[in-house]
């Protein structure tokens, strides 16, 4: 690739930083350049990320439908899985899978409700009151 | 030890591996060569894991050992460390720090607060110096930005400790000296790189790495649209774009960068034969982004044909028989 050809498409860069990318200057000879992004890296971002709120979505609605405990609703927001979450909050997985059932979630004491509230930057209220 | 200089680079540990080997004096680093003698270059899609629910696909060695590796060939004195005390982590750095050291440091970007949210992932591999102080907030240099940045006391602690896979515990490390760097030793330098990374890319004996790696993943997409139906097999598609192509990932970006490193090699060697095969690493990175972009037809939607899956594992395969045949050649130029 020449460096003339390095691509300089709009990404999630703007406004933060271009990246470096190696190519041929006009002697043929290697050498940094700089890249505002690519929009076919951008496409494969974006369609991550619809993933990622499709899940989320999913997530919500079975909260409201009381088949999910609000843990699990937060848990796909921070784009956490199960054994992610368990480390942070100092669980085993199981007992995490465990406060996903909405019946042992509204049994939880607040130290617990404190420290999933704490991991996922957010109130105890919110927890208890799904909106 | 000399004033501390950012340095931008296209790979997070190529460039913290460049900053701090330059402040124990060895000018003549550059992030080619960083790679090139740490053995950069790699395939594995690691079989029945999966990464955000797609395949593992790295195109890189394993975290940690380009710098180790090019550490080891410079003869230059390393300390790191990890912690389970999360203060004792802080003011250890704050100690080194106060005596002007500059430290690297293993990251998540999950809580990076200086990184686009569209970036922030549960990654924790991610590289960065720290090289200063000022008040409550931490004089930063991450290898991907084009300034130096900052990031507080309480933001610095929360990346060091990161959770998940590849955590980072505080992960610190730092040169101390170096050994006499003379141009034999540089070349040996180079001589021990190019030898292992021909040995990673086609002699490791498991076809999900290396030159064959590429030809395992190409035989999976083959099946994706049937076994996963088209909206999996497209987003598992975006997947390895995102590994190949990603800020810091980088696949065709990553061959250039050898290509980049060959080409330094050849003027501090002598040897031109390394040109013919930085010629090839150049094509093997064109026929990355061309894969990416026939990838890209299918996860936008435009194509969704079986004939369409085939095609891009077809493109796999021949970049895996160029590079097959690039390492082949390396192998046997004698340096």
């Amino acid at each position: 690739m020449k460096k003339s050809d390095i691509p300089q498409d709009e990404s999630a860069l703007k406004g933060w930083t271009r990246e470096v990318f190696y190519a041929k200057n006009d002697d043929g000879k290697y050498e940094a350049g700089l890249s505002t992004g690519w929009s076919v890296k951008k496409d494969a971002l974006d369609g991550a990320w619809d993933e990622v709120n499709k899940n989320v979505e999913d997530a919500r609605q079975q909260v409201v439908a009381g088949k999910l405990s609000p843990i699990y609703y937060y848990m796909e927001l921070r784009l956490m899985d199960v054994g992610v979450l368990a480390q942070y909050v100092g669980f085993w997985k199981w007992r995490v899978k465990r406060h996903f059932n909405p019946t042992i979630f509204k049994k939880l004491s607040d130290d617990v409700l404190q420290k999933y509230a704490d991991v996922f930057e957010i109130d105890v209220e919110q927890l208890k009151n799904f909106k | 030890m000399q004033a501390f200089k950012h340095y931008q680079a296209a790979h997070c540990e190529n460039g913290v591996t460049v900053g701090l080997l330059k402040q124990v004096g060895l000018e003549q680093i550059t992030e080619p060569l960083a790679f090139g003698i740490g053995s950069g270059l790699f395939y594995i899609e690691i079989p029945f894991l999966k990464l955000q629910s797609g395949p593992a696909i790295s195109f890189r060695t394993f975290p940690g050992n380009i710098f180790k590796r090019t550490c080891k060939a410079f003869d230059v004195k390393l300390v790191t460390k990890k912690y389970r005390d999360e203060v004792k982590a802080m003011s250890e750095l704050d100690e080194l720090l106060a005596k002007g050291i500059s430290v690297g440091s293993q990251v998540g970007v999950f809580h990076l607060t200086y990184y686009p949210k569209a970036y922030r992932f549960h990654f924790n591999a991610h590289n960065l110096i720290v090289f200063g102080k000022e008040g409550n907030d931490y004089l930063v240099s991450d290898p991907v930005m084009e300034d130096t940045t900052t990031l507080s006391q309480q933001a610095l602690r929360k990346v060091r400790f990161a959770k998940g896979v590849l955590a980072p515990k505080g992960h610190i490390y730092y040169p101390t000296s170096i050994g006499v760097v003379t141009q034999d030793k540089l070349i040996a330098a180079i001589r021990s790189g190019i030898k292992r990374n021909c040995r990673d890319m086609l002699r490791i004996p498991a076809s999900f790495i290396g030159t064959s790696g590429i030809n395992y993943t190409a035989k999976n997409i083959r099946k994706w649209k049937d076994k996963l139906g088209d909206r999996k097999a497209a987003l598992y598609l975006g997947q390895i774009v995102r590994m190949q192509e990603e800020i810091g990932t980088g696949g065709g970006g990553f061959r250039y960068l050898y290509a980049a490193f060959l080409e330094e090699a050849a003027a501090i060697t002598g040897n031109d034969d390394l040109l013919l095969v930085s010629e090839k690493m150049t094509k093997a990175g064109d026929m990355w982004r061309d894969s990416a972009v026939q990838m890209a037809g299918i996860y936008k939607g435009r194509l969704s044909a079986q004939s369409d899956y085939n095609h891009s594992a077809a493109i796999l395969n021949e970049i895996s028989d160029l590079e097959k045949e690039a390492f082949r050649q390396l192998d046997k130029i004698k340096i």
